[in-house]
């Protein structure tokens, strides 16, 4: 029999969505925890089909502000496929130096999130401050941070001169020095190492049955990278490895973004030495011929899908979207059983679900049936005094490391 | 032969119905229109047999009287066989893959909100993703739909 049950959301500042949990607790303990999602769908699929090929880009670039050119890329190459459309080289090559960049502008947002999860907010300073270089750089190449528009069907829109190439390679000097030392403080904090390790474990069976991707499934010593596995833009001719971890847990997590990061770098720089020349784009139709593509990508929070259907028209037939949450989210229940409450937002922030601001509510339904409200925050600080109690205490750190 | 060659092969020598109906758009890409009857033995023989453990997604189609679902499964060489099947949409509906991917159910649950698609076996659970009090008989990807039927429906209700 379990004492309390809580709901947690559905407004949720953790996710892209507002989602809820519904919590059973036990004491301190999570004995089962379900989730339920689609408060924020918007009939993106459906709008897909009542406009055109080109409308629909813009549209599916706004499924997500952080992953907007996975999306737009993924989309576009299952269009490309059906309309037997090769885009230049160069312009393969832009894409994926956009992607890369887009990878390390997500990836540093994580880290400082799961910084600030755990109370650990000069980890939060730092790598926001370094993220603002990727996000100028990205805003320089495209103009904009966010949502880039470098894409259209038949390749890329912009160049990459060679004056914005120097720049990028500066940036990545200085983001590859930050993230060396990012790495060293999770390789040797206690602190962080004791917060972080075995929260949050999902075994590598689990990762197989639930399908999950992402840094999520290689931090289980899954090997599941689409740049790999099924390469597209320019990744078939470029060097990088796949990082895994065995720790299985949000630590294993950590350790396999910040990892990933330098081979971002690697790959950007390698991209920007070999790019070809040539023209930036193809000339596309209108309408597209009758036709059926499936393409993935990996996008920095795991595997992007998008299946698109044609039927010879401007418009499609059927566009299909799986983005990487939905695939990592059912995990979350599984990691959250048998778990304390207070590693409830480091375990939600672990999946890297995309983050908005909004507030948050649980509602504690106490034996004598008075209700007590208690926001997001309230949970936060929770988890924190929770731990420092037991001797996992960040503000102790502060000022101890020199950068 | 290549290795979607080699599966294709697979495929067919089990089963015969699937003869002329497995194509293979461009490498690492196979699309099969699978016959009802033999669906859920394809399914088990691809995730077991022929090692494709992942299940992507499933994409649901309203094909006028019929409803089709394309199940994307992948393999870790990055190979993904699309299995497509078609049923009649006051038909009997077509059965849950859970027991082969346990994954699979959030995919399932959209295609029941979505497209009114009947899954035998899914469990009991909350919906995804329409909102608890969305009303009944309203599938928003299917193409008779659209938002005007809807606010008609609920005008007529509030008169």
């Amino acid at each position: 029999m379990h004492d309390i049950r809580i709901p947690v959301g559905p407004q949720h500042p953790a996710l892209k969505e507002p989602e809820s949990f519904r919590l059973a607790l036990s004491g301190e303990k999570i004995m089962e925890a379900s989730v339920r999602l689609g408060y924020n769908h918007r009939g993106i699929e459906k709008a897909c089909e009542e406009r055109t090929y080109i409308q629909d880009l813009y549209l599916i670039e706004r499924i997500c502000g952080i992953c907007s050119h996975a999306h737009s890329t993924c989309f576009l190459q299952a269009v490309e496929e059906i309309a037997g459309l090769e885009i230049p080289r160069r312009a393969a090559y832009i894409r994926t130096v956009i992607a890369e960049l887009e990878r390390i502008h997500s990836h540093l947002l994580w880290l400082g999130v799961a910084g600030h999860e755990v109370g650990f907010d000069t980890l939060l300073m730092y790598s926001w401050k370094d993220r603002e270089i990727v996000l100028d750089l990205l805003a320089q190449m495209t103009g904009n941070r966010v949502n880039y528009g470098i894409n259209t069907i038949g390749g890329v829109r912009r160049d990459i001169t060679a004056a914005l190439a120097k720049e990028v390679i500066k940036g990545i000097d200085t983001l590859e020095k930050r993230t060396g030392y990012y790495i060293e403080v999770a390789r040797q904090e206690p602190t962080l190492i004791n917060r972080l390790s075995g929260v949050g474990v999902l075994s590598r069976q689990d990762v197989l049955s639930l399908g999950a991707v992402g840094p999520t499934a290689r931090a289980s010593g899954v090997v599941r990278d689409v740049r790999k596995d099924d390469p597209y833009a320019a990744y078939g001719e470029l060097d990088f490895d796949v990082i895994t971890d065995k720790h299985n847990d949000v630590y294993g997590r950590t350790l396999v973004r910040l990892k990933e990061l330098l081979e971002s770098y690697k790959i950007i720089r390698q991209a920007l030495d070999d790019m070809p020349q040539g023209q930036l784009a193809v000339k596309a139709p209108r309408k597209i011929p009758a036709g059926e593509a499936l393409s993935r990508y990996e996008a920095p929070r795991g595997e992007d899908v998008h299946y698109v259907k044609s039927n010879g028209t401007d418009k499609p037939e059927r566009v299909k979207v799986r983005a990487p949450t939905l695939a990592n989210i059912q995990t979350v229940a599984l990691m959250l059983e048998d778990r304390y409450l207070a590693d409830m937002p480091i375990v939600v922030a672990a999946i890297d679900p995309c983050f908005s601001c909004t507030d948050r509510l649980i509602s504690l339904k106490q034996e004598h049936r008075r209700r007590r409200v208690t926001r997001w925050e309230e949970l936060r600080v929770y988890g924190i005094e929770w731990y420092r109690r037991r001797g996992v205490d960040f503000s102790r750190l502060n000022g101890n490391f020199k950068l | 032969m290549s290795e979607e060659e080699r599966i294709r092969e697979g495929l067919l020598k089990r089963f015969s119905s699937l003869e002329g109906k497995i194509r293979l758009q461009r490498a690492k890409r196979l699309f099969a229109d699978v016959p009802c009857d033999d669906f859920t033995a394809a399914l088990e023989y691809a995730s077991r047999e022929l090692r494709f453990q992942m299940l992507l997604t499933i994409t649901g189609l309203d094909e006028g009287e019929n409803l089709g679902f394309i199940y994307h499964l992948a393999r870790e060489d990055g190979i993904t066989l699309n299995l497509k099947i078609s049923v009649k949409k006051d038909g009997p509906g077509i059965r849950t893959v859970t027991p082969y991917f346990p994954g699979a159910e959030i995919y399932e649950r959209e295609l029941v909100d979505l497209l009114g698609a009947r899954i035998e076996g899914l469990k009991e659970g909350r919906r995804y993703p329409l909102p608890d009090d969305w009303p009944e008989g309203q599938y928003p990807l299917r193409k008779d739909w659209n938002t005007k039927a809807l606010k008609d429906k609920e005008a007529n209700k509030n008169a």
